[in-house]
């Protein structure tokens, strides 16, 4: 191989090298007398990968448990199809929830916003937002402290039941109480 | 074996008298090798389409190659919408000899692929193409490639953008990636998969919900919403090294993640102050800015191309419409004004587009916006369409969306006329957002 072939093998093999391995090199310009020219590592792309297409996967376990809650009381609250007012029939839920909470300043409650599978995950999302702080704000007027109260969102992705019927609706537009 | 050797129209190969004699060799020997089948549904609507015929001939040394390049390679342009196979099953070629031009002619191909791959000493594999012009009897180059086996897949999908530039002077996305979410069982998964959804590596597991996964625009990072903690929470996950960064983890809701086309900024939707609300945070993490303060649900932002925008969802007018507010915050202007449900925007590369996905008498469907004109087509006949992401040449777009009962996730062209099914992995599939061009 001359000086000027290996000039521009090496120049190939940079430019390969560079862009990683499974770039290509014009087909005239594949070297053939030193088919190493073209050839780079196979793990030039990226690292702890084989190739440059690689991905290193993440496996996470185990979710974080509930605490205990008032005991006998309901930790669910039902909400109407795209309503997020609190129901009469939910006020003594609340007012048990409000009464163990204040009871121990060491008590923190999630409140969890829910909604039904219809519409994006995103809007459901802020959706369910919504209902997780009319819970909040609910609980606030019988004097739970705001630092032991926080207010997230689910949207539709966890639903307390699967399909699409009406009732299966109703039971997923909720907001759960759950201790940490 | 019907080859027109003409030596003045192989002069870069002629360079190469010992790889084509090997590879006369080889081509007799694979002549009888079953032709591979795209495994990839394509479906096709209306007519008048002028879409390119071409051949892509099967890859000598294919049949004993973990890849049929050839395959991968024709899917891909089918199902870009401008490309029609024509059968070259059985045929035998490669990129050192010239096709018969008037045998291909009377197959009603305008052009063809033809290459062949060897496995080396050292395990890896070298895959040469040519590509021809055969209305013209022109050779438009070719190229060749020195992998692994994990990229063979890359390289189809590379091949297959050269041609696509080729023919059509446009870049062609088939080598970037997707990202997208499944459901199997109570695990959730975010996968990255080659852009036919094909060859997804997981990059993260969870016992809780992934939502709203996001490209870095250089590709190499997903910001995405984790239920990990038992709320949602925004992270930055570096899917080569899978090492993630926690990026808003605030009182409150984390989501809807974006990116803007610099890289530098995130827009996400907060609840920290009470409702959703759209907030900008450094991607290296830091004290969030709230973009815009409103009395109602602010979500899903997303930066226009030109960094300049941010499109984003609002029900400040009583519905859920798309709005646009300048990335530096101030006024809103809406931008959606038929119907009554419009969320999910997504604006193409080219700023000409937005798609969205529009309730309409109980359905979710995909719309396309003109931008320019502001007229608006529905371009899927389903009813439970979702997320919507443009490629990132701005002529495709991927959503998820429901067949036969089951997640699916879709790619279709602009006007709806192409459509196929990508593969994927088992379980309910969706949230995909397509990646950008990857570095050549």
């Amino acid at each position: 191989m001359n000086a000027k072939l290996k000039r521009v093998s090496l120049a190939l093999a940079i430019t390969a090298l560079m862009a990683g391995c499974s770039s290509g090199v014009k087909l005239e310009d594949a070297p053939v007398e030193d088919r190493g020219a073209t050839s780079t590592p196979g793990n030039g792309g990226t690292t702890g990968n084989p190739n440059i297409s690689g991905v290193a996967p993440v496996n996470l376990d185990g979710s974080a448990r509930d605490g205990a809650g008032p005991v006998g009381v309901a930790r669910i609250v039902y909400f109407d199809y795209d309503s997020y007012v609190i129901k009469g029939e939910f006020q003594s839920v609340l007012d048990a929830h409000a009464r163990f909470i204040k009871a121990s300043p060491n008590r923190k409650v999630m409140i969890e916003g829910h909604t039904d599978d219809r519409g994006g995950r995103e809007y459901n999302l802020a959706l369910g937002q919504k209902r997780a702080e009319a819970v909040r704000r609910a609980l606030g007027l019988l004097g739970v402290p705001d630092s032991q109260m926080e207010a997230v969102s689910f949207g539709k992705e966890k639903p307390a039941v699967q399909g699409s019927t009406e009732d299966a609706h109703a039971q997923n537009r909720r907001a759960e109480l759950s201790y940490r | 074996m019907t080859t027109d050797r003409t030596p003045s129209s192989l002069s870069p190969l002629a360079a190469l008298p010992h790889i084509s004699r090997r590879h006369a060799v080889a081509a007799l020997a694979a002549s009888s090798a079953v032709p591979a089948l795209a495994q990839f549904r394509v479906e096709i609507k209306g007519v008048g389409l002028t879409q390119r015929p071409i051949a892509i001939v099967p890859f000598r040394g294919e049949a004993q190659s973990p890849q049929k390049i050839s395959a991968i390679v024709q899917a891909d342009l089918e199902r870009s919408g401008e490309f029609l196979g024509i059968d070259a099953s059985g045929v035998a070629l490669d990129e050192s000899t010239r096709p018969d031009l008037a045998q291909w002619r009377e197959k009603k191909a305008d052009s063809l692929a033809s290459g062949s791959i060897t496995r080396l000493g050292d395990g890896r594999y070298d895959i040469r193409f040519r590509l021809w012009d055969l209305v013209n009897g022109q050779d438009l180059g070719g190229q060749s490639f020195v992998v692994t086996e994990g990229d063979l897949r890359l390289v189809a999908h590379r091949i297959a953008d050269y041609i696509y530039q080729k023919l059509t002077g446009e870049r062609g996305i088939f080598s970037t990636r997707i990202a997208y979410v499944t459901k199997a069982g109570t695990r959730f998964s975010l996968w990255v998969a080659d852009a036919d959804g094909e060859n997804a590596q997981s990059a993260l597991s969870s016992p809780e919900p992934i939502i709203s996964p996001a490209w870095s625009p250089t590709g190499g990072q997903l910001a995405y919403v984790s239920f990990e903690s038992r709320k949602p929470v925004v992270y930055v996950h570096d899917v080569s090294s899978g090492r993630r960064r926690l990026i808003a983890n605030f009182r409150g809701s984390n989501s809807a993640p974006a990116w803007s086309p610099d890289g530098r900024t995130l827009a996400v939707t907060l609840s920290r102050d009470g409702g959703s609300q759209l907030y900008l945070i450094d991607a290296a993490g830091g004290e969030p800015r709230r973009l815009m303060q409103s009395s109602g649900i602010d979500t899903e932002p997303t930066f226009s191309s030109d960094g300049r925008s941010i499109y984003f969802v609002s029900d400040r007018g009583g519905a859920p419409q798309i709005y646009r507010v300048p990335a530096s915050g101030g006024n809103a202007e809406r931008v959606t004004f038929t119907g009554s449900y419009n969320i999910s925007p997504a604006v193409s590369a080219d700023g000409q587009w937005l798609a969205y996905i529009s309730r309409i008498g109980g359905a979710f469907k995909l719309q396309v916006m003109d931008l320019k004109s502001g007229s608006v087509t529905a371009v899927t006949d389903t009813s439970a369409d979702e997320n919507p992401s443009f490629a990132p040449n701005s002529k495709l777009i991927v959503y998820a969306s429901q067949q036969q009962g089951r997640e699916a996730l879709m790619t279709t062209t602009l006007d709806g006329r192409i459509k196929a099914r990508l593969a994927g992995k088992s379980g309910d599939i969706r949230e995909p957002d397509w990646g950008p061009f990857q570095k050549q």
